[in-house]
């Protein structure tokens, strides 16, 4: 028996995920997850809300999400959109049992990196030209 | 139980500092992870400067070299140094890793060593193995099977049936992979992890074993195999460059298509 009570190994405190990219996507994964359900949630409630509440309070929406720090949000909500779709649809490649290896976890990481840029620039083209 | 910070007595304090060695042009300084079970209290960072000159040039050299000349009481596994026995896995410079395979001219800087991560400590960089082992054991590591032996000796596999196992046996159970995975660090009571699922894979994929069905059966379970959510840690660490990632995407795999 040990004389005294055994510590735990360090384990977050050395392995710095935040260098490693595997973890680091794997981790952004999770988080943007979490903020699209949680912001998006929210959004949808309130731009709901106000549009059964009248047509004023729906304005009053409109103007708030259409002002430069409300684009800005939803600029930023559609990179967490388009991250999570992204790397979801690379998790279903890896559950076919394909590109699960190193080189696989680089290769598919650039590639779902840069649909997160395409898919964020067309969403916002698309919209954009609509509204104007 | 997803803990991100240490326990206050597992928490790491400054250690003692050896003096450099006289008249060496190579010096480099090695920061290892100490904790001694006779007198208890948090575990140090003692720091020790080794003459590269004068050293062998694997990090368990380093190791050998303080344990002979330095400090005697410094404790951790080693054996055949060269890889093969799976004994000196520790946390070196970031990563999991054999001391005997990690050259010490790879790591810039102070070379930083420490048990394998989220494990309960002997000593040093000893961690307690007993769970894992225990793990290993659920799994039935040995051959099942119901048919009697053939008279003529052994039970064959065609070349192509053999390929399977390629990448799944020279594992040699060091849990490099397993102690890199935070779903293995958060979950370990009930998630087997990834050395334990390579494994598991072994005996699935044999041809001669007919116990597939039984050890699907007994993966089948919402945390022994699907806690993996392909983190990757696992084989970005492993030490004998296998991959316990795709050994554990062809369980899940294997899984589905028996549900047809």
């Amino acid at each position: 028996m040990p004389s005294h009570d055994r510590p735990l190994s360090p384990h977050l405190q050395v392995y710095q995920l935040y260098r490693k990219i595997a973890p680091l996507l794997s981790i952004t994964h999770r988080v943007t997850g979490m903020l699209l359900f949680v912001l998006g949630t929210l959004f949808v409630i309130y731009w709901l809300g106000a549009a059964a509440y009248g047509p004023e309070s729906f304005a009053t929406a409109q103007a708030v999400f259409g002002s430069p720090l409300g684009m800005l949000v939803l600029f930023g909500w559609t990179v967490v959109l388009m991250y999570h779709l992204a790397n979801g649809i690379r998790h279903l490649v890896w559950d076919t049992g394909r590109e699960v290896s190193n080189e696989g976890v680089r290769r598919t990481a650039y590639a779902m990196l840069a649909s997160v840029v395409g898919l964020t620039v067309l969403a916002w083209a698309i919209g954009l030209a609509v509204a104007l | 139980m997803v803990e991100f910070a240490l326990p206050p007595k597992s928490r790491i304090k400054p250690g003692k500092t050896w003096p450099a060695p006289q008249g060496a042009t190579k010096v480099k300084t090695f920061r290892i992870y100490r904790w001694d079970p006779d007198k208890g209290g948090n575990p140090t960072l003692d720091t020790f400067h080794i003459d590269l000159d004068d050293c062998g040039p694997m990090v368990l050299d380093a190791l050998i070299k303080i344990k002979n000349e330095i400090d005697p009481t410094l404790t951790f596994r080693r054996s055949c140094r060269e890889g093969i026995c799976g004994s000196c896995a520790m946390n070196i410079d970031t990563d999991n890793t054999l001391a005997c395979l990690k050259p010490i001219e790879e790591v810039k800087g102070t070379v930083d060593i420490y048990p394998l991560p989220h494990m309960s400590v002997v000593k040093d960089l000893v961690p307690d193995l007993t769970h894992i082992y225990a793990q290993y054991e659920l799994i039935e590591p040995w051959m099942k099977t119901d048919t009697p032996a053939p008279t003529s000796g052994e039970r064959l596999q065609s070349p192509e049936e053999r390929e399977k196992l390629d990448g799944l046996w020279e594992c040699v159970l060091c849990f490099c992979c397993s102690t890199s995975c935070p779903s293995y660090w958060w979950n370990a009571d009930r998630y087997l992890g990834p050395a334990i699922l390579l494994q598991a894979a072994r005996w699935v994929f044999d041809s001669r074993d007919e116990a597939t069905e039984e050890r699907l059966d007994m993966l089948d379970d919402p945390f022994r195999l699907y806690r993996c959510h392909t983190i990757m840690n696992c084989t970005a660490t492993c030490p004998k460059g296998l991959n316990p990632g795709k050994a554990i995407a062809d369980l899940k795999i294997a899984m589905f298509e028996r549900t047809g």
